[in-house]
């Protein structure tokens, strides 16, 4: 079947909440208006990935008489949808794509900034890439032989040519340097600069004189190498961004409120004020703190306090923010407004808790205060000792900037940023997503791993364990009810039928009734069928304290069927913490769930230190008590609680399906929900640093070459050009090895089919 | 010496229309969708997409 087979959950609306996708006001906020009547939209359709997707997608909104340009961008997985909002409501352009199966997402505005700088970035770079070409072709003739008239007419093109490329594309590294040193600081753009800026005056300077020796060359392919390192560094940061946005599932941004007469209508989350009564349909997430007052339902708190098990509510419950309401609608008293709700005092915790990062320097940046005044210095006493020994002044300004243009960090500009671009590339491949360079840095300082549990080391649903009351055709017939719900008991149930190769045709075809905190309800010929909680099935009787969930089959009020249930550790946990730990990683597990299945996953996965019933805020005090001991700690996390505790850790992961607070707040994302993806993250980190280590050797054997030299007089033009090419060449081919070896990368490449999908088994059927 | 005069700015002028022609092909959006580019050559029905290649915003005024 082909892949852009349409989904189940695209005909039954299983598990796609109605959210901002499917809201008209939110839509048409998220568009912008291009004049003549016209709108833009971009939508994030993060799985289309063939030809086939493509055409789909372009050619049902193409039908629509609203739209009068679609495009789909399959690099940042994006469509782009010029419409005019006169004609249709912008609903129907979601439904057309939605339709086809594919799941889309709604970006909070459009990326503006990051389009201005990197295309300046590129310009920038083909000019530099023009001119350096150009110079180079003149500078070959040069040192071929080209004498008298022609040398100087070379000379003068050069010029010609470099003056209004350095003045271009000098510019990023000129405005860096000046802020740095605005702030009394050096970094490595200051040498950078200086060394460009005085190679082309005194190239001018000298090509006035008529002299031989000029450096238009050096100078422009020096800027050329570096803004190819820069471009290709912003092009990783960009595309992180771009799939972290991606993966951005948008909270509501408006509510609905039961007014005192009854009537309903909608409001902003952010006038949401404590009193208001809203109405909370199944699938939402609870956008305030608040009172249940009307409605029974099960709400699931994993995102909240880590705790797997879904909880019924009842009128009096308080809810958290976050909360996601799965079986009945229930009405809520907001008690806080937006900003001092839950989700919102995580983000001030969080803020707190980011003291340990502001304080790190980047390896880069400590180098340059080391490298840059020792270069200065180096050229400050060329210029002051050949001229007070040789008493030729202008000889000694020409090798005091020999020595400037020779030392300029070419290489070392280079040496970090290659290596992160091979490193990013190199995750991206294995479906984890770095947000900067910094944070591989710190990831490979990191002697501690902390765990959360829901969701991170288990899958964060209920999977069927076992069957302990009924036969086989029973499993069939509760399967076949499970099929017709939502509920994270029944997807399981309905997994377990898949996983058992039963047809997924096989449906209940009567009336179902989902009874809410109960279960379902339905009639056929043998009678009324219930799946559900032990006393509605009536098997109190039969229920034993395992620790586990139970869900019970029953026929006309007797039980016929019993399921046990739990959420079980993923698949490749035990074998991602044994891994962990053969690279000397200390493991602790802080979870906010309840102490007896924490304690037990602990002890399944091996893992020593374990804690349970840890509050948000003690989850930060944990770790930075763990720092204050001196370790360096790497906090894996996915819930709205486990934010702080990502931001206070040196480093922190997150799977994509985590909370959007914990996804933003961590520095790496890995999306193919394999743990794996955490060793191997490290191993790479480890990896990288010491190819940085040796990168910074290469550029430093290289200048202890090439500064005698300078020093004494002897570099052309020619030498500094092979020289500080070769180089930039040799630290970027060290950067390349990366790409090799790693078997741990390669392992987590592999998606793991048995982790949570988003899609009903339905879907997994269609999808092969 | 008098081949120079000519080859000169005939090596200058091909190097500047090449560059002229990156950076028009970046503005026009050419480099926006590398991946999606090799798969659309495989589609028969081109001209589906052509409008959304005129409408594409780097030439609309922005507001």
């Amino acid at each position: 079947m082909s892949c852009c087979a349409p989904g189940i959950e695209a005909a039954t609306g299983i598990g796609v909440a109605k959210s901002a996708e499917s809201d008209n006001e939110s839509l048409l906020a998220a568009s912008q208006t291009l004049g003549e009547g016209l709108s833009q939209l971009e939508l994030a359709v993060p799985d289309i990935h063939c030809a086939t997707c493509i055409t789909t997608i372009e050619r049902d909104l193409g039908e629509l008489n609203m739209v009068s340009a679609a495009r789909v961008n399959l690099s940042t997985k994006r469509v782009r949808i010029t419409y005019d909002p006169e004609k249709g409501s912008p609903d129907q352009m979601t439904a057309a794509v939605t339709k086809s199966g594919h799941r889309i997402l709604l970006l909070e505005g459009l990326d503006e900034d990051d389009d201005g700088q990197m295309g300046s970035l590129i310009r920038a770079m083909a000019v530099a890439g023009f001119a350096a070409g150009n110079i180079m072709l003149f500078s070959v003739s040069v040192w071929s032989g080209a004498e008298e008239a022609t040398r100087d007419l070379f000379h003068w093109i050069s010029a010609l040519i470099a003056i209004p490329t350095v003045g271009f594309s000098g510019q990023v590294f000129f405005r860096s340097a000046v802020a740095a040193l605005r702030h009394g600081r050096l970094n490595m753009d200051v040498p950078i600069s200086l060394a460009v800026v005085l190679a082309l005056c005194m190239s001018i300077f000298e090509t006035a004189r008529g002299a031989e020796l000029v450096y238009f060359d050096a100078s422009v392919s020096l800027l050329f190498f570096l803004l190819v390192g820069r471009t290709l560094d912003h092009m990783m940061r960009e595309k992180a961004r771009g799939a972290v946005k991606n993966l951005a599932q948008l909270a509501p941004r408006s509510a609905v409120q039961i007014l005192p007469d009854g009537s309903r209508q909608a409001v902003a989350i952010k006038d949401i004020e404590p009193g208001m009564i809203l109405s909370i349909l199944p699938g939402q997430r609870i956008p305030v703190d608040g009172e249940v007052i009307e409605g029974v339902s099960e709400a699931d708190l994993s995102l909240v306090n880590g705790e797997a098990e879904p909880e019924l509510i009842k009128p009096g419950h308080s809810l958290l923010a976050g909360t996601l309401i799965l079986t009945g609608s229930v009405s809520l008293r907001a008690e806080q407004p937006a900003d001092k709700s839950f989700l919102a005092r995580m983000i001030t915790l969080m803020e707190a808790a980011e003291g340990s990062k502001a304080g790190y320097r980047r390896v880069a940046d400590k180098a340059a205060e080391v490298y840059a005044p020792a270069v200065h210095l180096l050229a400050l006493s060329a210029f002051l000792g050949w001229g007070i020994l040789g008493g030729d002044w202008h000889v000694a300004t020409i090798i005091a900037i020999a020595v400037l243009i020779i030392t300029c960090p070419c290489a070392l500009g280079l040496a970090v940023p290659m290596v992160h671009i091979v490193a990013a590339g190199r995750l991206f491949e294995a479906g984890i997503v770095m947000k900067d360079g910094a944070a591989l840095e710190k990831m490979a300082l990191v002697d501690h791993v902390v765990f959360d549990k829901t969701g991170t080391l288990t899958v964060g649903k209920p999977r069927m364990r076992e069957q302990i009351l009924g036969n086989s055709s029973d499993f069939l017939q509760a399967a076949r009810l499970a099929r017709r719900s939502a509920h994270p008991f029944s997807i399981a149930l309905a997994e377990a039928a898949h996983e058992a190769k039963i047809s997924s045709d096989d449906v209940f075809e009567g009336q179902v009734e989902e009874v809410p905190g109960q279960g379902l309800k339905a009639r056929d010929k043998s009678g009324e069928w219930r799946l559900g909680r032990a006393q509605w099935c009536g098997a109190e009787n039969l229920k034993q304290d395992s620790g586990r969930s139970q869900v019970w089959l029953s026929l006309n009020g007797k039980p016929v069927a019993g399921f046990e249930l739990s959420d079980t550790a993923r698949p490749e946990a035990k074998e991602a913490i044994e891994a962990l730990k053969a690279a000397g990683m200390r493991i602790s597990l802080l979870s906010g769930d309840r102490s007896r299945p924490v304690m037990e996953l602990a002890k399944e996965l091996g893992i020593e230190h374990a804690e349970a019933q840890l509050t948000p805020a003690d989850k930060v005090s944990r770790i930075q008590e763990l720092q204050n001991n001196g370790h360096s700690v790497l906090m894996v996390g996915d819930g709205i609680n486990d934010a702080p505790a990502l931001r206070a850790a040196e480093t922190s992961m997150a799977p994509a399906s985590a909370a959007d607070v914990g996804r933003s707040a961590a520095d790496f994302i890995f999306t193919r929900n394999n743990l794996s993806a955490v060793p191997a993250t490290i191993l790479l980190s480890r990896r990288s640093a010491a190819t940085v280590r040796q990168n910074f050797g290469l550029a430093l054997a290289y200048n202890l070459l090439a500064v005698p030299l300078a020093m004494a007089g002897h570099v052309t033009p020619l030498i500094a050009a092979l020289a500080m090419s070769s180089s930039s060449v040799l630290v970027t081919l060290n950067a390349l090895k990366l790409r090799f070896g790693n078997r741990e990368l390669s392992k987590a490449v592999a998606p793991k089919p048995s982790s949570p999908s988003p899609v009903p088994p339905q879907k997994l059927e269609l999808a092969e | 010496m008098t081949g120079l005069i000519v080859l000169i700015p005939v090596a200058l002028f091909l190097a500047i229309a090449g560059l002229i022609a990156f950076l028009w092909s970046l503005r026009s959006g050419q480099f926006d969708d590398l991946q999606g580019a090799a798969y659309r050559i495989l589609e028969d029905d081109g001209p589906l997409d052509a409008p959304a290649d005129q409408k594409n915003p780097e030439k609309k005024p922005k507001d």
